[in-house]
C-alpha cells in the first residue's frame, strides 16, 4: 500500500505530467514564469488547492448526485481559492498584485478540476489528497524550470538575487530581453517537451501523417 | 465613444486574451486541429463573453463593491471577498440557460454549438475576461465593449491557429516535437507577430 502510494506521488512528476502530458492548466503555467518567485508561490497555492479540494471532494463523493457534480466541484475549489487569494492579499500583497488575475483563474485551472472529476470521485481520500498533491507538485516542477529558464537568462538574477551581473549595472552579461516576454513561455515550454520526449521515447504522440519513402526508378 | 473603439480595438489585437495572456489555452490547444470545430468553439465563446462580463459588471456594482448594498439597509457590507465564488456561478448558470435557450429556439446552431458549450464553463478566458473588468474598474458600457472584443479576439486566435495546424500536419516534425510540443512553438511565434500591434493606437 505504501509503495502504490509513493507511485501515486512521483508518478505525476515526470510519466504523467499533468502539463507536457496530460495538457492540462497550461495558461497559468505561461504567464507567471517571468519571474522565479511568483512562478514558486503560484505552484504552492496549485498544489495546497488541488490537494485539498480533492480530498473535501472525494469525502463526500458518495453524496453527490451525477447532474449536479461539476457545479458542487467548483463550489469547493471556488472557497479554497479565495481562502489562498486573501491569505495572499494579507501577507504578500506585493506577490498577490503581480499575479493579479491568475490567482482566481487557479479555479478553472483544468489541473484542479482534472484531478477531482478523473480521480477524486472514484476513491478514499487520503489517496486523492495524495494524488491532488503529486498533480501539483508536477506542474510546479515545470512551472519552476520556466522560470529559472527565464529568470535567469532574461534578468540574470534568481529569486532577485543576482546571479549574472548584467551590463547595465556595470557586469558582463547582455540579458535576453525575448524572455520575459510572453511568447518565449510557449518556446520553452515548447523544448522542455521535446527534452522530456526525448528522454521518454513512449511519450511520443503518433504521426497523422506517415512520410513515405519513394524509391526513384 | 472614441473610448470604447480604442478599448475594442486593444482588447482584439494589443491585449489578445489567449496569444498575451494565455487564458483559454487547454481548449486552445486541445481544440484546434480543424477549422470548422475552432470556428464553432470561437463563436461560442464569444457569445458566452458577450453576456457574462456585462453580467457580472452588475453584479459587482448592484450586488458586491463596497456600499452596494446601500438600498437593502446594509449600508456598511463589503462583499468583494465573494467576488470568485459569484463570477463562476454566473458562468455556470448562463451557460446552462443559454445551452436550454439554444436548444429549444436554435436547434441548427445547438447543434453546432452544443458539445463546445459546457467546455466554456472551464475556459480561463471567460472567468479571465470577468476578472480583468474588475481588475480595471471597467463601466457597464466598457465591459460591453470588452466582453465582446475580448472574445472576438480569442476567437481571431483560434481560429488562424487552426489553420497553420490543418498544414502543418502534413510537414516533417521530429518525432519528440510532434502534436504537442510543435503546437506550443507555432503558438509562441504567433504571439509574436501579435505583439507587433503593441505600438497600435488610435
Amino acid at each position: 500500500m505504501a509503495q502504490k502510494r509513493r507511485e501515486m506521488l512521483i508518478d505525476p512528476l515526470v510519466d504523467n505530467n499533468p502539463i507536457t502530458l496530460q495538457v492540462l492548466g497550461i495558461c497559468s503555467a505561461l504567464a507567471v514564469t517571468s519571474s522565479l518567485q511568483v512562478a514558486f508561490v503560484m505552484s504552492i497555492a496549485v498544489t495546497f488547492v488541488t490537494a485539498f479540494s480533492s480530498m473535501f471532494i472525494s469525502i463526500i463523493r458518495n453524496h453527490i448526485p451525477g447532474s449536479i457534480r461539476i457545479i458542487v466541484q467548483m463550489v469547493i475549489i471556488a472557497s479554497l481559492v479565495i481562502l489562498v487569494d486573501q491569505v495572499l492579499k494579507a501577507y504578500a500583497f506585493e506577490i498577490s498584485k503581480t499575479l493579479s488575475v491568475f490567482v482566481g483563474l487557479i479555479i478553472t485551472n483544468c489541473i484542479v478540476m482534472g484531478r477531482a472529476e478523473a480521480f477524486a470521485m472514484k476513491n478514499p481520500p487520503l489517496d486523492s489528497f495524495i494524488d491532488g498533491v503529486g498533480n501539483g507538485l508536477g506542474y510546479g516542477l515545470i512551472l519552476m524550470l520556466v522560470g529559472i529558464i527565464r529568470e535567469l537568462f532574461g534578468s540574470g538574477s534568481l529569486f532577485g538575487i543576482t546571479i549574472l551581473e548584467t551590463v547595465n549595472n556595470g557586469g558582463w552579461y547582455v540579458p535576453n530581453g525575448l524572455l520575459l516576454l510572453p511568447p518565449s513561455a510557449f518556446f520553452i515550454i515548447g523544448l522542455l517537451i521535446w527534452a522530456f520526449r526525448a528522454w521518454k521515447p513512449e511519450q511520443v504522440e503518433e504521426r497523422e501523417f506517415k512520410i513515405q519513402n519513394v524509391e526513384a526508378h | 465613444m472614441e473610448g470604447l473603439l480604442s478599448l475594442a480595438v486593444k482588447a482584439i489585437f494589443v491585449e489578445n486574451l489567449a496569444l498575451s495572456f494565455f487564458l483559454g489555452m487547454c481548449t486552445f490547444i486541445a481544440v484546434s486541429k480543424k477549422i470548422s470545430t475552432a470556428i464553432g468553439l470561437g463563436i461560442s465563446v464569444m457569445i458566452v463573453q458577450s453576456i457574462t462580463v456585462p453580467a457580472n459588471n452588475l453584479i459587482l456594482t448592484h450586488l458586491l463593491s463596497p456600499g452596494a448594498l446601500a438600498w437593502a439597509g446594509f449600508e456598511e457590507v463589503d462583499l468583494t471577498f465573494l467576488g470568485l465564488i459569484s463570477y463562476i456561478g454566473v458562468i455556470a448558470a448562463l451557460v446552462q440557460i443559454l445551452e436550454m435557450v439554444l436548444d429549444k429556439y436554435f436547434p441548427p446552431l445547438y447543434n453546432a454549438l452544443g458539445v463546445f458549450l459546457p467546455l466554456i464553463t472551464v475556459n480561463c478566458a471567460i472567468l479571465g475576461g470577468s476578472l480583468f473588468m474588475v481588475e480595471r474598474g471597467y463601466d457597464f458600457a466598457e465591459s460591453v465593449t470588452y466582453g465582446v472584443s475580448s472574445g472576438f479576439g480569442w476567437a481571431l486566435a483560434i481560429t488562424a491557429m487552426a489553420g497553420v495546424r490543418e498544414k502543418l500536419k502534413y510537414s516533417d516534425i521530429p518525432d519528440g516535437l510532434q502534436g504537442l510540443g510543435i503546437t506550443f512553438i507555432t503558438a509562441g511565434l504567433m504571439a509574436m507577430a501579435f505583439m507587433s500591434f503593441s505600438g497600435v493606437k488610435l
